[in-house]
Formats: structure tokens, C-alpha cells, sequence
């Protein structure tokens, strides 16, 4: 009798320290994805930190590593945002308002919802190779005449849109607007979903059509929500790096878009603003990975002050989007 | 509407107000109409950007709509697919994908073994073992980790993963002959990349397994460990083989990381430390030179484009179905 029970006990401390082993396992394995973060914040401060100043802010890319800055690609970067933002975050709410408050439940909405899902699993080299032949080439269809312009006069300024479009800003923020239209429509939708049916039915109750319901109910109480969404989907499209590679923004750039470089350009010469959007640019991204491609090693150290940039851009965003977050989660209650 | 209009109409005489009611009615339906049309057509841009994709693709790799020739119709199927050299850019050309797709495998599969097991092992710690508090403290940084530009992870696994992780172990140590350029430091990048994307999906499946039978093994002497292993995780296992393709399928289109990391020298050879290509770097790489638009190395672009897109999209199907077919259901 006692000998069975040595066995059950030797058994049972073995399948104690198989059950501690595998506890300290899946603790590491998580704090791992920690430990990797610092490593590599602690070897991008140790590589750049002494490279961030004023000069590196301020100046072009250079052909010596010690001169060179990353004021093109930060130009680069706010115009190209500015676009992506303008064209995908009304698409895509409206988008997702069609999907939550109108769309019925038919064949055409069930193969919208399917798309979305294979759309957000697309990896984004190939929207950089649909960007390339929509936008920058329309597939070749103006090869044969030269400098094409479309020129829209508007009240202060005239719009000169070349076609095809090129290796411009336009093509870029298009191109970068598709890929982050299915995030969008996500996160507006999750937003939209979490804003009570009570609410629409007051709405109702008291003779508002349904756009009104939708105008003046429901989207200012999703508004938080879809903020937050929004706002990590253009942070994603801030480090998005292989589509603009794809359809050429350029490398080496010594000017702004629109030769705009702060407010006092805007005075001295408006039309740079409509010039801008049709203007070659590069990124902070694009800059990150030309350096980090360079031969000489002392450019690493102005790709690892890039990266600084880029992530302090990112963490001021995601913060932004967790403040947003937490004040309005107090404030709304239902 | 207008049929609920006209009882609260028939008691006012006179046809003025009638008349002017129906009309404000009508155009306010009008504008609600529009709306939804506009609403309508945004939704549908998704659709439009899928049949944009495929189109651009297929008339540039396989059958030519617009004037010019497609990828396919200068270049057989079987040299693409059995040819052993993908040497686009040389006199004499060859187009065989399989030396890409070798590289892409390689650099895949050392990102999966890095990044299955540490994910799934997160996942675990996450659901079954960690107090709610310290869930609020990890579960923000993996997404930190999430939020990180590909290209940072591509300047991490050049300047810091190969010269003070791969060269000093395999090398120096174990003698291996370990490149600037290589596989490995690409792959190890890619499986940290995946590894948020696995613990979150993983975790929510593992949480949704219900508490009712937890207890039951707990009941009949299970350990922790009993539990989590042979209750929990097998419950969960359609969620967690979905997060695995999904996890794959991104780390198979990962472009940046593998650009910087991998090299840009097209082989057959699995050795992780050889300087190697994988499709997408492919893609980058020659668009990044002056192919003329029109000739056949550029149109190859457009035949890698496709293949990738098709393997991504028939893992993530794959990962939707499994999904949806294995997916217990409880009460």
C-alpha cells in the first residue's frame, strides 16, 4: 500500500515541477517580446541619440554621413499623411456606416465583409504594385504624350494634376490610403457597433430620418472610438515603407514638397501649397532605409537617429490615442 | 411615409400644406437616398480595390489586356516553375520563381520557428497563468511591439543581430561562415514581428474556451499544467492553428525587414547564413533599378506580385475556414 503511494507521490511532485517548468517557460517566452524591445531601443539611442539636433532636423540628405538630415523626409512624411488621411478616413467611415446602419444582410454585404477580411491580409508590397500601375503609370495609357497637365483653376490658386499622376505625393497618398481603408473600416465599425441600439431608437422616436439618427446620434457617441481606430491606422501608414519604395518615391531629395519648409514659404510663395500634392517627395521611412542600405557605416547612425524621429512620431500618436481613449471611456456611460 | 402623412393631413382642409408637406418629405427621402448611395459606393471601394489588385496582376503577368504583352505569354509556366535560376537581369535570362520561393520559405520558416512556439507560449501565460494586472502591463507592450515600422526591425537585425547575436555564436564559436546579408538575422526579426500577431489572436480563443471546463479537469486532479496543455489549448486548437497561418501568411509577405536583412542574391541553398532573395525583396529590388517599363524582367515583377498575392490569399482562406469549420461552439 505504501509503495503505491511513493509512486503516486514521486508522480505527482514530477508533474508539480513539469507544471513550474512549463509556468517559468510561458513567463519567459512572454517577457521575451519585452526584452527584445529594449535591446533594440537601447541600441537605437546608443547608435543615434547623438545625432539628433537642430542640423539633422533642418537639413537635406547628404553625400556626407556627418551633414546629412532628414527635413525632406519629415516634409515628405506630413503632406503624405495629410492626403492619406483626407481621402481614407471619409471612405472609410462612410464605409463602415454603410456596413453597420444600412447594409441588409444579402449577398452583396456578405462578400463586402469577406473582401475586407482578405483585403487586411494583402501584404502591402503588392497595393505598392497596384499604386505603381494605377497610379504613378495608368497602366501606360498616356505614354505617348508628353507632360500631360490637367489644370483646374480654383479661387486662389490653379491645380496643375499631370497624367499619369507620376512618382508624386497624389500617387503615394492614394496608393497608402487603399491599404489602410480596410483598418479603417474596422475600427469605425467596432466603434459603430458599441453605441446602443437605444440611442438610434430614441432617435427615431422622436421623427429623426436615419441619416439625422446617424449625423447627430450615433457618430458624435462612436467618435472616440473610430478616433482611436483612425488614428493607429494612419500610424501604420506613417511606417509603412515597401508600397512607397515600390512606386518610387524617391531616395535622394534635396527639396520639400512644394519647396514648402514651414509657414513662412507658404507667404513668400502660395502656390507651392498646389504644387505640393503633384511634387516628388520622399519619407522618413524611405530615408531610414536608404541609410541603413548605404555601404559607409556612419550612416547608420543617421538611419538610427531616423528611427528616433519616426518613433517619437509614433509614441506622441499612440499616446494620443490612449488619452483619447481613456477620457472618453470616463465620460460615456451607458 | 406618405401613407402615414396623409391621416393627420385629411383633417386640415385646403390642398397648401398637403402639397408642401409631401414635397418637404419627398426631398428630405431624396437626400437620405443620396446619402446612402455615397455611403453605398465608399463601401464598395473595397470591392473595386480587390478587382483592381487582381486585374493589374493578371494583366501584366498572365493575359494582357492593354496593348503589350503579359509575363506568361513571352515566358513558359514550366520554365517559371521548374527552372532552378532566377536570373532576370543577365543577357541570357532565366525565370525560375523557385530559388525566390526557396528563400522566402527559409526566411518564413525560421521566423515560424521562433515565432509559434513564443507566441503560443504568450498566449498561454496570458490567458491561464497572468493576474489581471500584470495583462494590462504586457498586453500594451506587445502592441508596442505590434507598432514598431517593419524598417526599424530591418536596421535591428543588420546593425545588432548579425554582428553581436549570429556572428559571435555561430561563427566564432561554431565555425559557420556567417554573411553581412543573411537569412537567419532576417527570419529571427520576422518571428518577433509575428509574435504579437499570435499571442493576441491566440489569446482570445484560449479565453473564450468556457471556465466550466477548467474546473472539470481541475476536478479530476489535473494540475495547471494538465489543464492548460490537454483541456484548454486542444479546445482552442482551430483558433490557434488560424493565428499560426495568419502569423505565416505575414511573415511570407514581410517586405522591409527581409529587404535589409536578407541580401538580394536569388538561391536554391537552405543554409540560413548565405546571403539570399526573397520575393517581395525581389520586388523592391528592381523597382528600386532602371528596368524599362515594358520589357520582360519588368513584367517579371508583376509574375512574382501574383504568386505572392496567391499564397498570402490562399493562407489567409485557409485560416478564415479553419476557422469557421472547427470551431467549437459552446453554451
Amino acid at each position: 500500500m505504501s509503495r503505491t503511494e511513493d509512486i503516486f507521490d514521486a508522480r505527482l511532485r514530477g508533474r508539480h515541477r513539469l507544471g513550474r517548468a512549463f509556468h517559468a517557460a510561458c513567463f519567459l517566452s512572454t517577457w521575451f517580446g519585452l526584452v527584445v524591445l529594449l535591446v533594440l531601443l537601447i541600441c537605437i539611442f546608443w547608435q543615434g541619440a547623438g545625432w539628433v539636433n537642430w542640423d539633422f532636423l533642418t537639413s537635406f540628405d547628404s553625400r556626407h554621413p556627418e551633414k546629412a538630415g532628414i527635413l525632406a523626409g519629415i516634409w515628405g512624411t506630413v503632406w503624405l499623411i495629410f492626403f492619406t488621411a483626407l481621402f481614407s478616413i471619409p471612405m472609410g467611415v462612410g464605409a463602415a456606416i454603410y456596413l453597420e446602419e444600412y447594409a441588409t444582410d444579402n449577398w452583396l454585404t456578405r462578400l463586402i465583409q469577406v473582401n475586407l477580411s482578405n483585403l487586411a491580409g494583402v501584404p502591402s508590397i503588392v497595393y505598392g504594385i497596384l499604386g505603381l500601375t494605377v497610379f504613378v503609370r495608368m497602366f501606360g495609357m498616356f505614354d505617348g504624350q508628353k507632360d500631360l497637365v490637367l489644370r483646374i483653376p480654383l479661387l486662389v490658386m490653379t491645380l496643375d494634376i499631370p497624367l499619369p499622376f507620376g512618382r508624386t505625393v497624389l500617387s503615394g497618398a492614394l496608393t497608402l490610403s487603399l491599404l489602410i481603408l480596410p483598418v479603417v473600416i474596422v475600427a469605425s465599425r467596432e466603434a459603430l457597433r458599441a453605441v446602443p441600439a437605444s440611442i438610434r431608437h430614441g432617435s427615431y422616436a422622436l421623427g429623426a430620418t436615419q441619416w439625422q439618427t446617424i449625423r447627430h446620434q450615433v457618430l458624435p457617441a462612436s467618435l472616440p472610438g473610430m478616433m482611436t481606430g483612425v488614428i493607429l491606422a494612419i500610424s501604420r501608414a506613417i511606417g509603412e515603407t515597401a508600397p512607397l519604395v515600390i512606386i518610387g518615391a524617391l531616395s535622394y531629395v534635396a527639396f520639400t514638397p512644394g519647396d514648402i519648409a514651414g509657414p513662412a514659404d507658404v507667404l513668400r510663395d502660395p502656390q507651392g501649397v498646389a504644387r505640393a500634392p503633384f511634387d516628388y517627395f520622399t519619407t522618413i521611412t524611405i530615408m531610414i532605409y536608404n541609410w541603413v542600405s548605404r555601404p559607409k557605416t556612419e550612416y547608420q547612425h543617421a538611419a538610427a537617429a531616423g528611427i528616433l524621429v519616426l518613433l517619437f512620431v509614433l509614441l506622441i500618436l499612440n499616446a494620443a490615442a490612449i488619452v483619447i481613449r481613456h477620457r472618453y471611456q470616463k465620460w460615456i456611460r451607458w | 411615409l406618405r401613407g402615414d402623412d396623409v391621416p393627420t393631413d385629411s383633417g386640415t382642409p385646403g390642398p397648401t400644406p398637403d402639397r408642401s408637406l409631401t414635397r418637404q418629405v419627398s426631398v428630405a427621402r431624396v437626400k437620405e437616398q443620396f446619402i446612402r448611395l455615397i455611403l453605398f459606393l465608399c463601401a464598395l471601394a473595397s470591392i473595386v480595390t480587390t478587382v483592381a489588385i487582381i486585374f493589374v496582376l493578371v494583366n501584366e503577368a498572365i493575359f494582357a489586356v492593354t496593348p503589350g504583352t503579359a509575363f506568361f505569354q513571352e515566358v513558359s509556366l514550366k520554365e517559371f516553375f521548374t527552372s532552378t535560376r532566377w536570373e532576370p537581369q543577365y543577357d541570357e535570362k532565366h525565370f525560375g520563381v523557385m530559388p525566390l520561393v526557396a528563400g522566402t520559405l527559409l526566411v518564413a520558416g525560421i521566423a515560424a520557428v521562433i515565432g509559434l512556439p513564443l507566441g503560443l507560449a504568450s498566449s498561454i501565460y496570458l490567458s491561464e497563468y497572468a493576474s489581471p494586472q500584470a495583462r494590462n502591463i504586457i498586453k500594451p507592450i506587445l502592441e508596442l511591439l505590434a507598432g514598431i515600422p517593419t524598417v526599424v526591425y530591418g536596421y535591428f537585425a543588420l546593425v545588432f543581430v548579425t554582428p553581436y547575436l549570429l556572428r559571435p555564436v555561430f561563427q566564432d564559436w561554431l565555425g559557420f561562415s556567417v554573411d553581412v546579408f543573411n537569412a537567419a538575422s532576417a527570419g529571427i526579426v520576422v518571428g518577433i514581428m509575428i509574435i504579437p500577431t499570435i499571442s493576441s489572436l491566440s489569446e482570445d480563443v484560449l479565453r473564450s474556451v468556457p471556465r466550466g471546463l477548467r474546473e472539470a479537469g481541475y476536478a479530476l486532479g489535473s494540475t495547471k499544467f494538465d489543464v492548460s496543455v490537454k483541456i484548454v489549448v486542444p479546445a482552442a486548437l482551430s483558433g490557434i492553428l488560424a493565428s499560426f497561418l495568419l502569423a505565416i501568411s505575414r511573415a511570407i509577405g514581410e517586405t522591409m525587414a527581409v529587404v535589409i536583412a536578407a541580401g538580394q542574391s536569388p538561391n536554391l541553398s537552405l543554409n540560413p547564413f548565405r546571403n539570399t532573395e526573397t520575393m517581395t525583396a525581389y520586388i523592391v529590388n528592381m523597382s528600386l533599378g532602371d528596368t524599362p517599363v515594358g520589357s520582360i524582367a519588368y513584367k517579371s515583377l508583376y509574375a512574382v506580385a501574383l504568386s505572392l498575392f496567391v499564397i498570402t490569399l490562399l493562407m489567409n482562406i485557409g485560416s478564415q475556414f479553419i476557422l469557421r469549420r472547427f470551431r467549437e461552439v459552446y453554451q
